[in-house]
């Protein structure tokens, strides 16, 4: 049988801001080249277990892990680990669109450069390539030394996307990528997640339902830092396992 | 209970009123057949546009509820199910107005002996209890009764069969009358097609509960 490789994985996962308990035993399993929706009421854990994947919560004081996070089955809390080796490989898109004070064009060979890449030729066609990849290059090709600030908040996400995309990450942690969207850009983000599936395995952290149930192969629900249920989007939304999932998602909860 | 429960509590009530006015056709269908009351039947053919709008409205409200709320999960099943069942319930009230134009415009007192050897009333009680047990499973959420309500189509699927039987013999001796035993082997048929509806009905209500796809079950075990 053709099984997929597992990309991420959670091995009982406990993470702590000082002395809150935030994750509680965390098990996950996430398949390359697939999408995983996290959803959950806010304060859930999910950004927070999200987060883990990049080590962006190391940057919290007080704040301590057990158990294992492993990429490509490495624990990459491990001390001979590079955060920025890993942020390479792992991509990370925000909430709120966050483009650099920088051209277009800089703003997505930023990532390169920061990492040592000096031939403007390979620069310049990893720019593109990007762009094109972010659904982003027809609408900007003409006007790549403008300003970032420049463009739609719709632009500014995808821009941020292909900013991310730059540096061939092989994971992209995406953080509510499009509450701030109107629903055109938002469906063009959606459409996004779509296409980059082929070549990324993609988290995304949702409070839309519906976005959840589109994009997503496969969805954890999270409620007061447990992993409550975490199937197939087909069967979560259709017939959940759990009281407290059907609950939440058909919004009946609390 | 929020609004959105508020409004899937009045659709599913819009079906079970429905499903009442069906159970009503149904059963004056039966008294119209059997007491031969002509009146009754014309008043099942006049009821038959209730029905009608009916299952207009609900699909129209089952189509808003899926635009505007996007339900998922026990939601979702529910108003695909109200869906099947409000279609399925409005062929049944068909079959009804059919046998009711058939009582005023065929049926003469003269049949009352083969009906009675056809165990037609037989067939329309044990249609009307599937009718019932099938709304009150829907009404209390409840599934274990529907192994008995799928006992009750394989029955009326006996009775229909030994009605064919009858009329056959009844030709036999009364070659004279053969359009109109036509017309009442057409008539058992609309019953044993109800007993199929209603197990359909049955089948929505166990994917709605219990979220099981029973639909064609049965053929895929005798093929």
């Amino acid at each position: 049988m053709d099984e997929k490789k597992i990309k991420l994985e959670a091995k009982n996962v406990n993470f702590y801001y000082d002395d809150f308990h935030a994750l509680k035993g965390i098990n996950m399993q996430i398949e390359q080249n697939s999408v995983v929706a996290f959803i959950g009421p806010s304060g859930c854990g999910k950004s927070t277990f999200l987060r883990l994947f990049n080590r962006m919560n190391d940057l919290i004081d007080g704040t301590h892990l057990t158990g294992e996070c492993l990429l490509d089955g490495r624990d990459i809390y491990d001390k001979r680990v590079h955060v920025d080796e890993l942020r390479k490989n792992v991509g990370m898109v925000f909430q709120k669109p966050n483009p650099f004070p920088k051209t277009i064009f800089e703003n997505v060979a930023y990532g390169l450069r920061v990492n040592g890449v000096k031939d403007e030729k390979y620069i310049k066609q990893r720019v593109e390539e990007s762009l094109q990849s972010a659904a982003l290059w027809e609408e900007v090709k003409d006007k790549l030394k403008k300003s970032a600030f420049e463009l739609s908040g719709g632009q500014q996400q995808r821009l941020c996307i292909a900013r991310a995309m730059a540096i061939s990450p092989s994971v992209l942690l995406m953080d509510e990528p499009a509450s701030a969207l109107d629903p055109i850009s938002t469906a063009k983000i959606e459409e996004l997640i779509h296409e980059l599936k082929k070549d990324y395995t993609i988290v995304i952290v949702t409070h839309n339902m519906q976005q959840a149930a589109r994009v997503s192969d496969k969805t954890g629900f999270f409620l007061l830092g447990e992993l409550i249920e975490y199937d197939q989007t087909k069967k979560i939304f259709l017939n959940p396992e759990k009281e407290s999932t059907q609950n939440y998602i058909t919004g009946r909860f609390g | 209970m929020n609004h959105l429960e508020k409004e899937m509590l009045a659709l599913r009530n819009e079906v079970l009123d429905m499903w009442a006015l069906v159970y009503s056709q149904l059963e004056k269908t039966k008294g119209a057949l059997l007491k031969d009351n002509k009146d009754l039947a014309r008043e099942v053919i006049s009821r038959e546009r209730r029905v009608n709008a009916y299952e207009l409205k609900i699909d129209s409200d089952c189509e808003n509820y899926i635009a505007l709320y996007s339900p998922v999960a026990i939601d979702l099943r529910l108003v695909l199910s109200l869906l099947k069942i409000n279609g399925t319930l409005e062929r049944i009230g068909d079959f009804a107005e059919g046998i009711s134009r058939f009582v005023i415009d065929t049926y003469e007192k003269k049949y009352d002996s083969l009906i009675r050897e056809m165990r037609l009333e037989e067939m329309f009680d044990e249609l009307l209890e599937m009718l019932e047990g099938s709304r009150k499973a829907l009404e209390s959420e409840e599934t274990k009764m529907s192994g008995c309500l799928f006992a009750k189509d394989e029955y009326v699927d006996n009775l229909y069969d030994q009605s064919l039987q009858k009329i056959s013999e009844y030709i036999k001796m009364h070659s004279e009358d053969a359009l109109t035993c036509i017309f009442l082997a057409i008539l058992s048929r609309k019953l044993e097609r109800i007993g199929d509806h209603c197990n359909n009905i049955v089948e929505e209500i166990v994917f709605y509960i219990d979220a099981k796809v029973l639909k064609h079950a049965g053929k895929h075990k005798e093929v």
